[in-house]
């Protein structure tokens, strides 16, 4: 998750101070992973530099980074262009398990094995996901399914590739 | 710890099958703890239907043993493994087969009925797993007007209405759409947990398989057991 553009996205709804952004943020984003007051603070300082945002004056009797924040122009124009750009596919699991096993076939290693051992942990992610699915809200159950069609996808590469690994094999021998 | 031979309530040892001169199983072994769901998996053709066929008493090995609740299975005359299927077992399958004849009810209450638990008592449980299942006010449709997802409702509860010990489900959400399935599947295992019902569920796909507490793989006729015990999060 790019943290300097969701804030600008959360600050597109309304101007907010830097603890609601940080709420929301991790309400929604941050799924056990929260944002440090001081990221966001210096996120926005950045922001702001770069003319995105706009700080308010300092609010009386509220503390020195008791501000609040308006999104400008310029950062509504950013957060637009972000979010009609699609987002790079990313088959970078699919790039390190290949290596792996490409380097067990060529050093005589049980390539079959490490495969199994891969789907096992991701089955095992993928009973989490599930778990959050029966257990959690809206927002879990679609972060899951995002997550278990993600692992889904390997696994099905997994499969391909054990079923030609003999194959393989003989390419990468050669 | 993956289910030992102590605390097993359905093993198979060393069990092969051949279909003519197409060996299906070559020295399968599995052996599935009371209360777990066991999912099956493997690619089409590698045996895990004919496993789960032998491991329900449906084929007979012609090497191997297979045992249930310490009992040999295999050994069993075909009346006496018809009466175990039908006393002790659950079955769902790929295309819920129901007796197109009969009401969504009726089709629900055959277990009982066959068992000899009378029509009104047999009928009334099987009217207590409408709700449920979400099958409310269908008590009367018949199979022909029924969703997929419907009618693979009826035959879990069709399934589960005589509380069988084991349920066998080969490809339960095969036929149907991937949101479908997975109602399917949670309320398969729901239903399972709470009755402490042992399910071995045979399937390809991984997102029916995470419902499971854990996996094993058929590859040419022999199993490989993948993972440990379910970790809770």
């Amino acid at each position: 998750m790019t943290v300097p553009i969701t804030l600008l996205g959360l600050l597109e709804r309304e101007p907010s101070h830097g603890y609601d952004l940080k709420r929301d943020y991790d309400a929604f984003f941050g799924r056990g992973k929260p944002l440090p007051f001081g990221q966001v603070y210096a996120t926005l300082g950045r922001l702001a530099r770069d003319g995105k945002v706009a700080a308010g004056e300092p609010e009386p009797g509220a503390g020195p980074e008791r501000k609040r924040y308006v999104i400008t122009e310029q950062g509504v124009t950013e957060v637009a262009a972000w979010l009609a750009e699609p987002v790079e596919p990313e088959p970078h699991l699919q790039t390190v398990l290949f290596a792996k096993v490409v380097l067990a076939l060529m050093t005589d290693r049980p390539a079959e094995t490490y495969l199994d051992t891969q789907r096992a942990a991701h089955l095992q992610r993928m009973r989490e996901f599930t778990e959050l699915k029966r257990t959690g809200n809206t927002v879990d159950a679609l972060l899951a399914d995002h997550g278990l069609f993600h692992l889904e996808a390997d696994l099905r590469w997994i499969d391909v590739t054990a079923a030609r690994l003999d194959a393989l094999a003989k390419a990468v021998r050669s | 710890m993956s289910a030992g031979q102590e605390d097993a309530l359905v093993q198979a040892r060393g069990i092969h099958l051949s279909f003519g001169q197409t060996p299906a199983l070559r020295g399968a072994d599995i052996a599935v703890r009371a209360g777990e769901i066991l999912a099956v998996m493997g690619p089409s053709g590698s045996g895990k239907s004919t496993l789960l066929h032998c491991l329900a008493g449906i084929l007979v090995p012609e090497a191997g043993e297979i045992h249930f609740a310490g009992r040999r299975l295999d050994t069993l005359s075909e009346g006496e493994r018809s009466t175990l299927r039908r006393d002790r077992f659950g079955f769902v399958f790929q295309f819920g087969q129901l007796v197109p004849e009969l009401t969504a009810e009726e089709n629900v209450a055959l277990p009982l009925l066959l068992k000899g638990v009378r029509r009104g008592e047999a009928v009334a449980r099987a009217g207590e797993w409408f709700e449920r299942l979400e099958l409310d006010g269908l008590h009367k449709r018949r199979s022909g007007e029924l969703s997929g997802g419907q009618a693979q409702r009826v035959a879990l509860g069709r399934a589960l209405v005589a509380r069988p010990e084991v349920l066998f489900a080969d490809e339960p959400t095969g036929s149907l759409d991937s949101l479908t399935g997975e109602r399917v599947m949670e309320l398969l295992s729901t239903a399972a947990r709470e009755h402490g019902t042992t399910v071995v569920l045979v399937t390809h796909e991984p997102r029916v398989a995470a419902y499971a507490d854990r996996e094993v793989i058929v590859r040419d006729g022999k199993v490989t057991s993948l993972s440990h015990d379910r970790v809770v999060v």
